[in-house]
C-alpha cells in the first residue's frame, strides 16, 4: 500500500482514516499450526471466540469456524475449550 | 462477603459479551497475547463513543503501523510518557466544547488512556499522578505485563520479585529482579479517585463490568490489567489465559476494587483458599531459576497482601462505609 | 473602542489569548512568564474566560495537554520559558509534525547551567529544528498583537502549524507599556472557528500518531517542511488582514534607516529597539548606520533578506546572537544570515557578535562597539570568524 505513494498522496500528518482497515493484513502465515475442531464433541459455547486474541473465530452457520487467514495458531482455544474437542495441527509446508 | 461468580465463568463470555469488534484483527501482537484480548473486552464494554489515548508501547505498535490500524474508534498516541497528560488535555478539550455548545453535552464521549506497566509504572508516573489528582473524568488502563516487552523484555518497576528479566538478568551472582513490585493500584488509590480496580482479561466479564463502572465513576478511575505476555515470560502462547488464571487463584494477581480510595471489595475469592504460588511461578521461564527460599519469600507476601486486602474489605464493610460509599457515588 | 492602557507586557499577553477565546489553557508556572498563567487562570476563575484552564504538573505535561486538546477540536494555548521548553522539547517535536496548531506564548529566558531566570535567546534557539513557526516580538504592543494573530496564522487549514511567540523575559513580560487592546466586538470575525480535519471524533473514527516505518517517514517530512515553507503566504495575508483593519503592520524583516546604511545590527526581540536608540543619536554624529530586525524567524525569510541586504548601499551586517552554539558556529542567527545571502553577488559582509547572554545589559557603548565592529571589518576587508562576545569581562 506505501509502495509508489509520493509525498503529496499521503495523508495529512499520516493520519490512517480508514478505522480497522488491519483486517487487509492477514497474519494467518504467521501460524505453525492451526485449530482443528471436532463439530461431534463441540457444544457451541464460544469459549474458543471468547478467549482468542485475534478474534480469529467467526460464527458461520451456527458453529465457530476458525478463519485462517488471521489465526496465528496461539493455541489458545485448544488449551481453553471445555470439551478438549479442539486439536492444533501442523501447516502442511507449501 | 458474598461475591458473583456468574463474571468468572468461561463459558458465560460468549453469551453475555457484545458481538461488535472494534479492535481489528490484522494487528501484530505475537501469538498468544493476553493484553490483546484484553482490548476487545476493554472496547466492547466501552463502546464505540470512545477516544483512546496510547502511550508508546507493545500495544500502540502493534495496533498502527502505517498504513494499517486496528482501532475501530478515535485513538491518539503522541508519546511514551504522556498517555494520561494527552487524554487529560482530550478530556478538558470535550468539557470546554460541550460547554461552549460545539459538541453535544448530552453525547457521552469516553476517554480511556491505555499504558503498558513501563509508560504507567515509570516514565509515566507523573503524568498519572497529575490527571488523577485534578480527577479527570478519563479511564486509564494499565497492561500489565511486568516488563519493557516491545523493546525486548527489560525490566520495569512493575517486574515482580526475583524474574528475568534482560535488564535483571540472572546471572552468577544475580537472583533476577531484586525488589518488589510497584503496587500501582494502591498508588492510584492514594489519590482518592471515585474508582480504583484490578482486572485480568482470563475474566472477561468481570474486566468488562470493572470498565463500564470506571467509565461512569463520574471522575478519573484507573484499571490495572494483568497482562500475561507468553513471548516475554517464557511460557507457551496457548497458556495465556490459564495463567492468567492461575495468578489470581494463587494470589499473585488478586481481583478486587476501591471506591474512592478508601472502600475495598475483593471481586473474586478462590473457593478453596489461595493455591500455592509455586504453581504459578513454575510455568514460566523467567522464574525457573527460582530457589525454594526466594518461592516462599514470594509465598509468604502473597499471604501477607491477600490478608492485608480481607482486612481492609472487612473493614470498610460497615454500615457507616456501605452509607458513604453511596454519598460519594452520588456526588461524583 | 479599542483603550490604550498602561498594562504588565505579560497580562497583555494573556488578554490576547483570552481574547482569541481559547478553549483549553495547559500552563505551567515558570519565571518570567508566570503572570501570563496566572492572569488566564484569574479570567478563567471569574467567568471571564470561558475554558478549561488544566493546572498541570510539569511543562512535559503541558504541552502533551495542550496537544491532545488541540486534536480533539479545541483551541489550545500554554506558555513557557527556558528550562520549561527544554523540559518539552520532545513534544515540541510531535506538536509540529502531528499538525497541531497550538500557541505558545515563549518568555525567552536563558537555559540553565547556571541556572538564570533572566533574558537571552538560548531557549529559542534550542526550538530552532522544531517544525513550529516562530516570531519575535519586539515590544508589548507586538507581543499582544502577534498573540492574538498567532491562532489566526496557526489554525489555517492550508497551515496546521503551531507558532511560537517570542518575546523577552523580564524587559518585556515585566514591563508595564501603553498597549491598544481591542475589544471583543472589534475583533468579530477576524479568527475563524478551529475546525481540525482530523480531530478526534467519536462520529468519525481515525488513527492519529501511527508508527513511520523507513518507507514513509520521508514523504512524513517533505510534507511537513512543504507545509511550512508555504506558510508564509499565510502569514503574510493574516498579517495584511491585520494592518488594514487595524492599522498596525508587520513584516517578516523590518528595518530602521537600513535604506541608505553602511553597517546594520541585525537583531531579534527587545534589543531592536534599544538599537534603534543607538542609531538615532549616532546618526546625529554623522554615522550611516541602520537596524535589520528578523522578525519572522522559521519560516526563515530568505528573500526579504536578501532584498533587504543586498546590492543595496549596506555594506556589512552584524548580527547579535543572544545565544551560543557550543563548538560551533557560535553565532547561530549569524551563521543563518550568513548562509542565507552565500549565492548572492552583492550581499554584504556578515559579522558576528554575541552580547545579552543570561541576561547581562546590553549598554550604548556595547551597540556601539557592535557596529565598529562591522566598520572595523570593511576598514580591514576581512569577515572574522570569531564572533565577538561583547561585555564580556576578558
Amino acid at each position: 500500500m506505501i509502495e509508489g505513494l509520493s509525498w503529496r498522496q499521503i495523508p495529512l500528518a499520516l493520519v490512517i482514516e480508514d478505522a480497522g482497515n488491519s483486517v487487509l493484513y492477514k497474519t494467518g502465515d504467521w501460524k505453525t499450526h492451526y485449530p482443528v475442531v471436532d463439530y461431534e464433541l463441540c457444544i457451541n459455547c464460544g469459549v474458543c471466540w471468547s478467549f482468542c486474541p485475534e478474534c480469529a473465530f467467526e460464527e458461520v452457520d451456527g458453529r465457530f469456524v476458525v478463519n485462517r487467514d488471521y489465526c496465528k495458531g496461539c493455541g489458545i482455544c485448544a488449551q481453553e475449550c471445555p470439551k478438549n474437542c479442539i486439536t492444533m495441527v501442523e501447516e502442511e509446508a507449501e | 462477603m458474598r461475591r458473583s461468580l456468574a463474571n468468572f465463568s468461561k463459558t458465560l463470555v460468549y453469551k453475555r459479551a457484545p458481538r461488535h469488534e472494534l479492535f481489528a484483527r490484522g494487528h501484530r501482537a505475537c501469538q498468544g497475547c493476553a493484553p490483546a484480548l484484553g482490548i476487545r473486552y476493554i472496547l466492547k464494554a466501552a463502546g464505540p463513543n470512545t477516544i483512546v489515548v496510547s502511550a508508546t508501547g507493545c500495544m500502540e505498535i502493534v495496533s498502527s503501523p502505517f498504513p494499517y490500524t486496528s482501532w475501530g474508534v478515535p485513538w491518539i498516541h503522541v508519546a511514551f510518557e504522556n498517555a494520561a497528560a494527552v487524554a487529560s488535555g482530550v478530556e478538558a478539550a470535550i468539557r470546554a466544547l460541550k460547554r461552549k455548545g460545539r459538541l453535544n453535552p448530552e453525547k457521552r464521549v469516553n476517554v480511556i488512556a491505555l499504558a503498558g506497566d513501563g509508560g504507567t509504572a515509570d516514565i509515566g508516573l507523573q503524568a498519572l499522578s497529575g490527571m488523577l489528582a485534578r480527577n479527570h473524568n478519563v479511564l486509564y488502563i494499565c497492561y500489565d505485563n511486568e516488563a519493557y516487552m516491545n523493546t525486548g523484555v527489560q525490566g520495569s518497576s512493575a517486574t515482580p520479585y526475583g524474574a528475568h528479566t534482560t535488564t535483571t538478568p540472572v546471572g552468577r551472582v544475580s537472583m533476577g529482579q531484586g525488589y518488589w513490585k510497584k503496587n500501582l493500584a494502591a498508588i492510584a488509590a492514594a489519590h482518592e479517585i471515585p474508582y480504583v480496580a484490578t482486572a485480568c482479561p482470563s475474566y472477561p466479564l468481570d474486566l468488562m463490568e470493572k470498565v463500564k463502572k470506571a467509565l461512569s465513576c463520574g471522575g478519573a478511575s484507573y484499571i490495572h490489567m494483568f497482562a500475561v505476555c507468553p513471548t516475554g515470560w517464557g511460557c507457551p502462547s496457548s497458556q495465556a489465559i490459564k495463567i492468567g488464571r492461575l495468578a489470581v487463584e494463587t494470589g499473585i494477581f488478586p481481583l478486587y476494587e476501591v471506591y474512592h480510595g478508601k472502600i475495598y471489595r475483593i471481586s473474586y475469592e478462590p473457593p478453596k483458599g489461595l493455591r500455592p504460588v509455586e504453581e504459578y511461578l513454575r510455568t514460566q521461564k523467567r522464574f525457573r531459576h527460582l530457589g525454594r527460599e526466594a518461592v516462599e519469600r514470594i509465598q509468604k507476601r502473597v499471604c501477607e497482601h491477600w490478608n492485608w486486602l480481607k482486612m481492609l474489605e472487612e473493614m470498610t464493610s460497615t454500615e457507616e462505609f456501605e452509607e458513604r460509599l453511596v454519598e460519594l457515588c452520588a456526588e461524583a | 473602542m479599542a483603550k490604550r492602557v498602561g498594562i504588565e507586557v505579560a497580562l497583555a499577553i494573556a488578554e490576547a489569548a483570552a481574547l482569541a477565546e481559547v478553549d483549553v489553557v495547559s500552563a505551567y508556572p515558570i519565571t518570567p512568564q508566570t503572570h501570563i498563567v496566572e492572569h488566564l487562570a484569574e479570567l478563567v476563575a471569574d467567568g471571564e474566560l470561558n475554558a478549561e484552564f488544566i493546572t498541570v504538573e510539569s511543562e512535559h505535561t503541558a504541552m502533551s495537554a495542550a496537544l491532545g486538546a488541540s486534536l480533539a477540536g479545541a483551541r489550545a494555548f500554554t506558555s513557557t520559558s527556558s528550562q520549561g521548553l527544554a523540559l518539552m522539547n520532545e513534544i515540541v517535536y510531535i506538536t509540529s509534525s502531528m499538525r497541531a496548531p497550538v500557541v505558545m506564548a515563549l518568555a525567552n529566558r536563558a537555559l540553565s547551567a547556571p541556572i538564570s531566570i533572566w533574558n537571552d535567546h538560548s531557549d529559542v534557539m534550542n526550538e530552532r529544528d522544531t517544525g513550529w513557526i516562530s516570531i519575535f516580538a519586539n515590544n508589548g504592543q507586538e507581543a499582544y498583537d502577534l498573540t492574538f494573530m498567532a491562532f489566526k496564522i496557526a489554525e489555517h487549514p492550508e497551515v496546521l502549524l503551531p507558532v511560537m511567540i517570542n518575546f523577552d523575559g523580564f524587559i518585556l513580560t515585566h514591563v508595564i507599556e501603553p498597549i491598544h487592546m481591542f475589544d471583543k466586538e472589534e475583533v468579530e470575525g477576524f479568527i475563524p472557528p478551529y475546525n481540525h480535519p482530523h480531530k478526534l471524533d467519536v462520529d468519525n473514527p481515525k488513527t492519529l500518531g501511527p508508527v513511520g516505518l523507513p518507507d514513509i517517514y520521508t514523504e512524513v517530512k517533505k510534507q511537513q517542511e512543504v507545509a511550512i515553507r508555504n506558510s508564509r503566504k499565510y502569514i503574510d495575508q493574516v498579517w495584511d488582514e491585520f494592518a488594514d483593519r487595524f492599522g498596525r503592520r508587520y513584516r517578516a524583516v523590518e528595518t530602521y534607516y537600513a535604506d541608505d546604511a553602511e553597517v546594520v545590527l541585525i537583531t531579534q526581540g527587545s534589543v531592536t529597539e534599544a538599537a534603534e536608540v543607538v542609531v538615532d543619536e549616532m546618526r546625529k554624529r554623522g554615522k550611516k548606520w541602520g537596524v535589520v530586525s528578523l522578525r519572522l524567524w522559521r519560516p526563515f525569510p530568505f528573500e526579504d533578506l536578501k532584498k533587504v541586504l543586498c546590492g543595496g548601499s549596506i555594506k556589512c551586517a552584524v548580527v547579535l546572537d543572544r545565544a551560543i552554539s557550543f563548538g560551533g558556529p557560535l553565532g547561530i542567527v549569524m551563521s543563518e544570515v550568513r548562509s542565507a545571502l552565500y549565492s548572492d553577488p552583492g550581499r554584504p559582509a556578515v559579522v558576528g557578535v554575541t552580547a545579552g547572554l543570561g541576561g547581562r545589559d546590553i549598554k550604548f557603548e556595547d551597540y556601539v562597539k557592535m557596529y565598529e565592529i562591522g566598520e572595523e571589518c570593511l576598514r580591514t576587508g576581512k569577515e572574522p570568524e570569531e564572533v565577538v562576545i561583547v561585555g564580556l569581562r576578558e
